[in-house]
């Protein structure tokens, strides 16, 4: 069995009295494209900064590719690729001189740095913007030279803290596709993200993150089975009434969850509440039968919406 | 079209990359300064050509008072005045290159971040920092020591091309402790402003550069002991054209200069490793 990329156990960060990280166990194997899911402030970017190899832990275990950050950090960050949450690209250089400049940090000769150049513009679709100014980029194309800049030293492990933040919907498939490639070619991924979509998209196995402390692990596709059902009912009965209609719903489905502007109830068949609904005379203004998503785990297990 | 190859570079995990980082960090640096070299060259001639010309050609036809006195009596104002102007145009560098640069790599454009995330240590990104702008600091003072060269403004002890030297120790001396005061900035809300206006432009008027520290009330003195403007200028002027000091004073200046270079490097350093880590 080959051994774990990343092996964290009572993994802690304190800022203070401050618990940002509150003894957190888990492992990433290798090829396997790992994401930490969570709200803002669950604890997600310090986890990443101490995988990361630049924010020392305060208590716990952490190995990263078998070794300890507070003693190797040169050599893990040699090995690691980072795509951190907020673009720090040179603007002062143009797209191409990012990626060379980036790869001298990694002791990586000026030519062959160059030349990988070349390979991750063309892997970013970038190299039309070679010579562009990273300031004329759009926020699409400005995350893909992040990711090709994360990539110059040919990462064992690729970083992703919240990668498709503040895109919009086809700038993000853009990405994933990328990811996506990057992943079938076995590169390691670590991802954070607030978005259960991304986790469903790029994650084989994912924990939960909230408060600092891991609330599930598995599969998106575990996850969903183990804490929710099949098939969620949305309802909207408008806001005032919501309330009053789910003391009726009483008993369909296998749990109601009533949240200010909808009910959801979750169910493994969804016609069969709404065919219950129109039993009992009550019409809701709208309806909509959909798949569990992580959202709904998240839900679950925290009582919370992932995003606010 | 297709993923990268991973075959193209192995990175080894040794430490050879973490040793040159203060190197990669400079070279960085120095692309960037090409963005801005017109600026760099413009400035590096344009000021001495301005106060060399206007005080050698200008103010001196105008001044009776001996100034300056070297080995074998009084020499020409501008000879006075010139290492305390190479000197002065060094520090003004470090109060451009030792604040925006600093604030623009930790907020700004937050690039000090990315190269974080490599091999390379905070200790280093700091280290690099100075030795690009030191670099600069030697570029201008050479360029300085040319047109000084031009205008005939040396004396004749031969130890005059030591004067950019001077220059980038007292620009260093000047500079580094400031460094360590901007990476410890979360935000320039007009400190930057004020470094000029009430510490760089007052040193420049009141420690010795126009005319000798004693010239002013002895109550002011104490401008010129703390200013490593004023102890870079007399530095240099013993050099250039052997003003009679003291050894002790010589050595004064040297160390005084070299605590705060060093004093600031280390603190510098310190302040980046605990932003950065």
């Amino acid at each position: 069995m080959s051994e774990p990329v990343v092996h964290a156990s009572a993994l802690t960060k304190k800022y203070g009295d401050f618990t940002a990280v509150d003894a957190i166990d888990f492992e990433v194997a290798p090829g396997e494209s790992f994401g930490l899911l969570g709200p803002n402030g669950a604890g997600k970017s310090t986890t990443m900064r101490m995988v990361g190899a630049v924010s020392a832990r305060t208590g716990g275990e952490l190995r990263v590719l078998g070794m300890d950050p507070d003693t190797h950090g040169p050599q893990i960050r040699a090995q690691l690729g980072v795509v951190p949450q907020e673009d720090n690209l040179d603007a002062e250089l143009k797209v191409r001189d990012n990626l060379i400049v980036y790869g001298r940090y990694f002791g990586i000769p000026r030519a062959v740095c160059a030349r990988r150049a070349e390979e991750l513009l063309e892997f970013a679709q970038l190299t039309e913007r070679a010579k562009a100014k990273v300031d004329d980029l759009s926020g699409g194309m400005k995350r893909r030279l992040t990711i090709a800049r994360a990539l110059i030293n040919d990462p064992r492990v690729l970083m992703l803290d919240e990668p498709t933040t503040g895109l919009d919907p086809q700038a993000r498939h853009i990405l994933w596709d990328r990811l996506f490639r990057l992943k079938e070619k076995g590169t390691t991924l670590i991802v954070t993200t607030h978005y259960m979509d991304e986790a469903e998209q790029l994650c084989d196995r994912l924990v939960v993150v909230d408060h600092g402390r891991i609330m599930a692990e598995g599969s998106p596709a575990e996850l969903i089975r183990t804490y929710s059902s099949r098939e969620v009912v949305e309802l909207r009965f408008g806001s005032d009434r919501n309330a009053a209609v789910a003391e009726r719903l009483d008993g369909v489905g296998d749990r109601i969850e009533v949240l200010p502007d909808r009910i959801l109830v979750y169910t493994a068949n969804g016609e069969e509440v709404l065919e219950h609904l129109s039993r009992e005379n009550l019409h809701p203004t709208t309806s909509l039968v959909r798949r569990s998503s992580l959202e709904d785990v998240f839900l679950r297990l925290t009582g919370r919406s992932l995003i606010e | 079209m297709s993923a990268p190859t991973q075959t193209a570079t192995t990175v080894l995990p040794d430490r050879r990359a973490g040793a040159r980082g203060a190197l990669y960090v400079a070279e960085h640096q120095f692309r960037a300064m090409l963005n801005y070299r017109w600026t760099i060259v413009m400035v590096g001639l344009g000021s001495p050509l301005a106060y060399l010309l206007g005080i050698g050609l200008g103010l001196a036809t105008l001044l009776d008072a001996e100034v300056g006195q070297g080995p074998g009596g009084p020499v020409p104002y501008v000879v006075f005045v010139a290492p305390a102007l190479l000197a002065s145009a060094a520090v003004s560098v470090a109060t451009e290159e030792f604040t925006y640069t600093v604030m623009s790599g930790f907020k700004w454009r937050r690039v000090f971040w990315g190269i974080n995330a490599t091999p390379v240590e905070p200790g280093q990104i700091a280290s690099g920092l100075v030795l690009a702008v030191a670099a600069r600091m030697a570029f201008g003072g050479i360029l300085y020591y040319l047109l000084i060269l031009v205008f005939g403004a040396t004396g004749s002890t031969g130890l005059s091309w030591l004067l950019p030297l001077v220059g980038v120790l007292g620009g260093l001396a000047f500079g580094l402790p400031l460094l360590a005061y901007s990476a410890s900035l979360k935000d320039d809300a007009g400190q930057f402003a004020a470094v000029q206006r009430f510490v760089f432009t007052p040193l420049f008027l009141f420690s010795g550069t126009f005319y000798p520290l004693e010239t002013l009330p002895s109550a002011l003195h104490w401008i010129g002991w703390i200013s490593p403007l004023w102890h870079a200028s007399e530095l240099g002027r013993v050099l250039s054209y052997g003003a009679p000091k003291p050894g002790w004073l010589v050595a004064v200046h040297v160390l005084a200069l070299l605590a705060l270079a060093i004093g600031g490097w280390l603190l510098a350093r310190r302040v980046f490793t605990r932003r950065l880590r």
